[in-house]
């Protein structure tokens, strides 16, 4: 039976399914912030990427930068949405030390990008997510309450840094499709450059909305929203507690109250927050600092060039063209610096072996050291040299395992190797053949019980051989030449 | 030279140019009398020594190609000025030192003007006659305990009293053409964009323009040439061709249409306004322009919107004044309290009311009721003069119901108080440009002014029509010095 992608809380009596959607935080990639020219760097000190209209000074207006606008609309075409040539910004108002204006600058009744959707790969096949919108908005500074104990403390670094918020249809239906979703729309926004969804420097954040029904049920239950979660495994872990939780209301015959709650890594549980009834009233108001964003066609085809391959379309070409799998292609394509290396290496080498290497053994050392491929200690002009010698059968796989371990130590390149350690394999079939004499010579009994039936000595002569060759042997013609001595 | 003081700004910069007069000895005229009328309480801060030295240093190497060569000017304390106090007349920013320079006053130092101190006005410019101010009253230099009109009432005052040769102001709702028909000067507010906002303490952005306050039209002509510049850090400042409008100020508007406003025959308006407007109406037909009877029939609700309008925006815009990063601070047990304490004592009374006006508007269940009614309300006024506009060049009308009033006459009575700003508040909700000139005087012997209303980018007309028309009014002002 084929592995089934499906979810569902089991109870007694009912069975129950959970219902998602995602708004998800991704910070821009750009070198200043939405509104002013402050530069966006991670881990600066506190409050040295702060310019007057991100701390809000008296009389300091907002300027919108026209990259950030730019980034927005190149992840709204990755997300096969529409541009919305007329959009604006509004003013979300609330009170909050790291808030600077106040307000923050985001977009209310009409964002940048509608509807859109994204496709995922999962193990029971491909599932569309619906994209309901994206906007842009200002990040908010950062309150630091663990400094002194009776101060909090706030670098202002981050505030006014463009965000994009992603909010997805609730259309996911499983903490897997939520892990499949969050790796494709990183994998999708990695490929266009507009954010680097990196989730430690909280790149990428969201705000999880959860709720269940009971299996064939058409209604959306009430749900709550986990607020700010900042890693797909503490999302995944949310959705499991919050819609047991639930369920739980449920089965006892309660309600379920529309709140906003809190994830607590540690114990691992959600906690209200704010009801709907504390709901804050955030008296959204178009910015009378900023006019209407009025998006050009031609701006729009302009960056219709400039979009590169995307990680659906690449895996179609990965499979028609080189023949690849489905599996394969996934994991070529799902990250762009992947994709690139493979394709780097491919230039010059075969493809089959190529795929194996990548997703084999570099993959077991990346694994092993921890590291991204774009860190990767084999670069891609030395795997490819690698897999052409092996190709040409100037080393077997065997020798070139050995040889990749040695690689790994400073990037080496792998004819060096060979060259120095004499690790050319041994194909002239005369020198394999006086081996053979050899080890024939040696063995006499052993070739004996050979003859008389005992077959599975091949084994064992081919072992000799090899041990006698130092390795180097090439093994398909010692197998060769053996068969014919012994069987002869 | 005998009162250097009395001299227009053109004539100032005459008299240097021809070398008879230099920065310091202008510089310290005004210097001199400004401390002789503190009663006026025309100054939250002054800049006396460093204007002096600015001065000085002018003489040394004067550069006669400068518009404004050496001419000190005192401005509105609702410009920021880069190390010189900026309060915006409020108690939550009376130790606020900016350390940058708004777009406006950097052109005029760019032109060789020097800044002589900020001037006094209505607590973050909401008020129409100067009282709401933390740092108190300012008096009319045309009489004793009458209010100088707001809400740029220190800068009226000031220019009415000679203490600056010109001045500049902001205007959301009237706040430069009010107290410049107080005080028998001339105010301009021009079209919304030509004057960057950056660096000008935000009241209601959509409204607030910075413009010049003179004694006479040629004056404010060459000050908004001076200040009317595209600016790119300011998103509403709009890049459209600026007229020399000094050099191109004529008094020749023969031929042009002026529209006359039925809806300006507001009830219980005094019979000496009707009188001052049929005296503008006639001077308008001796110098060759036509007469144009002409409705605006939204301009009845033009008041309620823009008090919906403006308190709105400035509800936002005042969130920023919560003692975290800069200003006053009180402070309290906690994050909330510290709020409540600040905004409570950091904000006068007329700024409470405008931010829980503005706060209630855009609360959810009311926002479609008022706010956005009031944005299509707006835009209706809007349409109003877009039609007359098809038909006339400019609109006469008077600046205000009434001429200035007592100091504490309407201050238990905001919606009298508001009712001041009737007739130039549409001008700011159609983001129009409107000049008010002095043109008479009520039988108490107080100024009162007519207002000319343009078209969008056409100040050059408006100003044209002004200068012809002062030609012919010839009005002076009566300041005694009373206070002296």
């Amino acid at each position: 039976m084929a592995k089934t992608n499906q979810f569902f809380i089991e109870r007694e009596q009912n069975k129950y399914e959970v219902v998602i959607g995602l708004e998800v935080h991704a910070q821009v990639t750009s070198d200043s912030k939405l509104f002013s020219s402050s530069p966006t760097k991670f881990g600066a000190e506190p409050n040295t990427q702060v310019s007057l209209v991100d701390a809000a000074f008296p009389g300091m207006l907002p300027v919108i930068n026209e990259f950030c606008v730019k980034q927005a609309i190149k992840t709204g075409i990755g997300l096969k949405a529409k541009i919305n040539k007329k959009s604006i910004f509004d003013r979300k108002n609330y009170f909050y030390a790291d808030l600077p204006q106040g307000y923050q600058i985001s977009q209310y009744k009409y964002p940048i990008i509608g509807e859109g959707k994204v496709i995922l790969d999962m193990t029971d096949g491909q599932k569309e997510i619906g994209i309901e919108r994206l906007h842009l908005e200002q990040d908010a500074g950062k309150s630091i309450h663990d400094i002194d104990p009776t101060n909090t403390f706030v670098d202002l670094n981050r505030s006014g840094v463009a965000l994009m918020e992603i909010v997805s249809k609730p259309d996911l239906r499983s903490p897997d499709e939520v892990n499949a979703y969050i790796k494709k729309l990183r994998s999708i926004m990695r490929y266009l450059g507009t954010c680097d969804g990196n989730m430690q420097e909280g790149s990428l954040r969201a705000d999880v909305n959860v709720s269940v029904r009971r299996q064939g049920d058409d209604n959306f239950g009430t749900r709550c929203e986990i607020k700010n979660v900042n890693s797909i495994k503490f999302m995944q872990m949310a959705i499991i507690y919050e819609a047991n939780r639930q369920v739980d209301l449920i089965e006892e015959g309660k309600s379920i109250d529309q709140e906003t709650r809190l994830f607590d890594t540690k114990k691992n549980e959600t906690r209200s927050m704010r009801s709907k009834e504390d709901a804050h009233d955030y008296r959204y108001f178009p910015d009378p600092d900023l006019l209407p964003l009025e998006i050009s066609d031609e701006f729009i085809s302009q960056i219709k060039d400039e979009i590169p391959e995307l990680p659906d379309e690449k895996k179609k070409r990965f499979i028609d063209k080189f023949n690849l799998s489905s599996y394969e292609a996934n994991i070529l394509v799902s990250d762009i610096d992947t994709s690139k290396y493979f394709e780097e290496v491919i230039k010059n080498s075969d493809v089959k072996l190529a795929t194996n290497w990548i997703t084999g053994e570099l993959f077991a050392v990346l694994n092993e050291k921890n590291l991204e491929i774009s860190e990767s200690p084999v670069s891609s002009n030395n795997l490819s040299k690698l897999i052409n010698l092996i190709k040409d059968g100037t080393i077997s796989g065997k020798i070139a395992k050995t040889i990749f371990e040695e690689m790994i130590e400073g990037d080496k390149d792998p004819q060096i190797i060979v060259d120095q350690k004499g690790l050319k394999q041994e194909s002239d079939p005369k020198a394999l053949e006086e081996l053979i004499n050899k080890v024939i010579k040696n063995n006499t009994s052993k070739v004996e019980e050979y003859k008389s039936g005992k077959e599975k000595l091949f084994g064992f002569f081919v072992g000799q051989v090899m041990k006698e060759s130092k390795g180097k042997g090439n093994p398909q013609l010692i197998n060769k030449i053996l068969k014919e001595k012994l069987n002869g | 030279m005998s009162d250097i003081t009395k001299l227009s700004l053109n004539e100032l910069i005459q008299n240097i140019r021809n070398k008879k007069l230099s920065s310091t000895e202008i510089t310290n005229s005004f210097i001199e009398r400004s401390e002789k009328s503190k009663k006026l309480n025309t100054y939250v801060t002054d800049n006396f020594s460093s204007a002096l030295e600015a001065a000085k240093i002018f003489d040394e190497k004067p550069n006669m190609d400068l518009k404004l060569p050496g001419i000190p000017i005192a401005v509105k304390d609702l410009f920021c000025t880069n190390g010189v106090r900026t309060t915006a007349g409020s108690n939550i920013l009376n130790n606020f030192i900016p350390p940058y320079e708004s777009t406006v006053t950097q052109s005029m130092w760019d032109e060789g003007a020097i800044l002589l101190g900020k001037l006094n006005c209505d607590e973050f410019a909401m008020g129409s006659s100067n009282e709401t101010s933390f740092f108190g009253n300012v008096q009319n230099p045309i009489g004793e305990n009458l209010v100088p009109g707001g809400s740029s009432g220190g800068s009226s005052a000031a220019l009415a009293a000679s203490l600056t040769p010109v001045t500049i102001g902001t205007d959301t709702g009237g706040s430069i053409r009010q107290p410049a028909s107080f005080t028998g000067t001339v105010g301009l507010k021009p079209t919304y964009g030509s004057c960057s906002r950056y660096g000008i303490v935000a009241f209601a952005s959509s409204l607030d323009q910075a413009g010049p306050m003179s004694q006479n039209v040629k004056d404010a002509a060459l000050l908004l040439e001076v200040i009317s510049k595209f600016d790119n850090k300011d998103s509403t400042s709009i890049d459209f061709k600026r007229n020399k409008y000094s050099s191109e100020l004529t008094n020749n508007i023969k031929g042009l249409k002026i529209g006359i406003p039925n809806e300006y025959r507001v009830e219980g308006m005094p019979k000496e306004i009707e009188d001052l407007w049929k005296k503008g109406i006639e001077i308008i037909k001796d110098c060759g322009a036509e007469i144009v009877d002409i409705s605006l029939p939204t301009t009845k609700y033009a008041l309620p919107t823009y008090y919906i309008v403006a308190p709105a925006e400035a509800s936002s815009n005042l969130a920023r004044y919560d003692g975290v990063k800069y200003g006053f601070r009180s402070e309290g047990e906690n994050l909330i309290d510290m709020y409540e304490k600040t905004r409570s004592e950091g904000f006068g009374e007329e700024v409470k009311r405008r931010i829980l006006i503005g706060t209630y508007v855009l609360s959810s269940g009311y926002y479609d009721a008022y706010y956005l009614k009031a944005q299509k309300v707006r835009q209706l006024i809007k349409n109003d003069f877009d039609n007359v506009y098809n038909n006339v060049d400019a609109i006469l009308t008077p600046s205000t119901p009434s001429s200035a009033f007592k100091i504490g006459e309407k201050t238990d009575d905001p919606v009298s108080m508001y009712l001041n700003d009737i007739f130039t508040v549409p001008v700011n909700l159609a983001g129009l440009p409107g000049i008010s000139i002095p043109a008479g005087v009520d039988d108490k012997g107080f100024p009162l002014g007519l207002q000319i209303i343009g078209k969008p980018f056409d100040e050059q007309t408006i100003l044209n029509i002004a200068y012809s028309m002062e030609e012919k009014i010839n009005f002076k002002n009566n300041i005694t010095d009373w206070w002296m």
